[in-house]
């Protein structure tokens, strides 16, 4: 039943990342028309910008779902398309192991980049 | 070419054949070849390669038995879609020009013969039978299964399937990943799986949920749209995906397995009924 877990992650992370790239969305392309409204700079892909968001919990916590939604999903889906290849059971199980460490080493390096900027913030009088 | 073309005969018109030949023991590589066919009215394109074989050309080979869209020998793939030649009639392609090539994803033995020895080998992979725990039931059953009608219709849409293997040669996942169980077999794992007589869902579980099980499953749509039977492959691969996505969470219901029946005790045969000849082989004492 590991697959089976493996594929029901893969179909909640679609969900989460739907939900995360929604939100990203409005912010990048509806910003000129919110801050037509009055509220936010209108330039959300400005440096300063783009660090003020950086430096607020709840943007820190969904650049973390959000990598790690989109690194299980992409790289279950580059899993599932080499095992289309017809390969030999030992070449599969060392693409899996290959996806699942660089899921995990790029998961800590970018968790780490999140919370290195939103620690910038704190630090800041 | 010996041609009847009488209006007794009952010729509609005449259609050209282009089939696919090949011999892996003597040609490089397949040819088509052409032969003209007189249609009558209900004719088959299984009919018409009969009037081939018996008009034009002896050496024409192919697989058939029935003639009537039960046994699923005759497998071909007619104008562009794999298709039983016995349950298509000529008339019905629209068409003066009947392209057939043996089915694909299958290794040739010769013509329109498909090597279909991979279809059986994941058909016996998911263990098509009913399993139950109780060892000596499963080798010497005493009875009868008490099962509902609804138990009944839940499995019996995929229990139609008559091993045809239309549907793996339609499937474009197994046309690219040979390690892929393939719609047929992966509907056979779940029918059985649905059917409350069985216990056996631990044991098939390795194979219809494995990496090449249900999840590589792209619901093209395929096997579903040529099998010829309406089992409908696709949603049964789709219904399977549910169960276990619903299991991943602890979501599923665990579905009653079916009782045996007691023997029927004190029945008298009715009177008109007439006694069953006795049996012609020895039969063991259970």
């Amino acid at each position: 039943m590991r697959e089976s877990r493996l594929w029901s992650w893969h179909i909640i992370s679609a969900v989460i990342i739907l939900a995360f790239l929604g939100i990203h969305m409005i912010i990048m392309h509806m910003g000129a028309i919110w801050g037509a409204l009055g509220t936010g700079s209108g330039h959300p892909v400005r440096s300063d910008e783009v660090f003020r968001r950086s430096q607020q919990l709840f943007f820190m916590i969904t650049y973390i779902l959000l990598l790690g939604a989109a690194l299980f999903h992409g790289l279950y889906g580059l899993r599932s398309m080499l095992c289309e290849l017809s390969l030999s059971r030992i070449l599969e199980k060392a693409i899996g192991g290959l996806c699942a460490a660089a899921g995990c080493a790029l998961f800590v390096y970018g968790s780490y980049v999140a919370v290195a900027v939103y620690r910038m913030g704190e630090m800041r009088p | 070419m010996n041609q009847p073309q009488t209006k007794e005969s009952g010729i509609i018109k005449t259609v050209t054949y282009e089939v696919l030949r090949y011999e892996p023991a003597k040609d490089r590589a397949p040819r088509f070849e052409k032969y003209h066919v007189p249609v009558t009215k209900g004719m088959t394109v299984l009919d018409g390669l009969l009037w081939i074989k018996e008009h034009t050309d002896h050496t024409l080979s192919w697989r058939s038995s029935c003639r009537m869209g039960v046994c699923g020998s005759c497998g071909m793939f007619i104008n562009g879609l794999p298709r039983l030649a016995c349950n298509n009639q000529i008339v019905h392609l629209h068409s003066d020009r009947i392209t057939i090539k043996p089915l694909p994803n299958y290794d040739i033995i010769r013509d329109l013969v498909p090597d279909l020895e991979t279809l059986f080998e994941k058909h016996r992979a998911v263990k098509p039978y009913l399993i139950r725990k109780d060892k000596e039931e499963q080798s010497h059953p005493a009875g009868e299964y008490f099962q509902t009608e609804q138990e009944l219709v839940s499995y019996i849409q995929f229990a139609y399937c008559i091993k045809c293997g239309l549907c793996l040669s339609a499937c474009p996942t197994a046309g690219t990943s040979q390690n892929y169980m393939g719609p047929q077999s992966l509907t056979q794992g779940w029918r059985y799986a649905l059917d409350s007589r069985d216990e056996g869902a631990a044991q098939r579980e390795a194979e219809i949920f494995s990496e090449h099980g249900v999840y590589r499953c792209h619901f093209a749509g395929a096997c579903s749209q040529v099998c010829p039977k309406g089992v409908d492959p696709a949603l049964a691969i789709q219904l399977a995906k549910k169960d276990a996505f619903l299991r991943s969470f602890g979501r599923r219901k665990q579905r009653p397995t079916a009782s045996v029946a007691p023997p029927v005790q004190n029945w008298v045969p009715k009177a008109d009924i007439p006694k069953a000849p006795e049996p012609t082989v020895p039969q063991k004492n259970r």
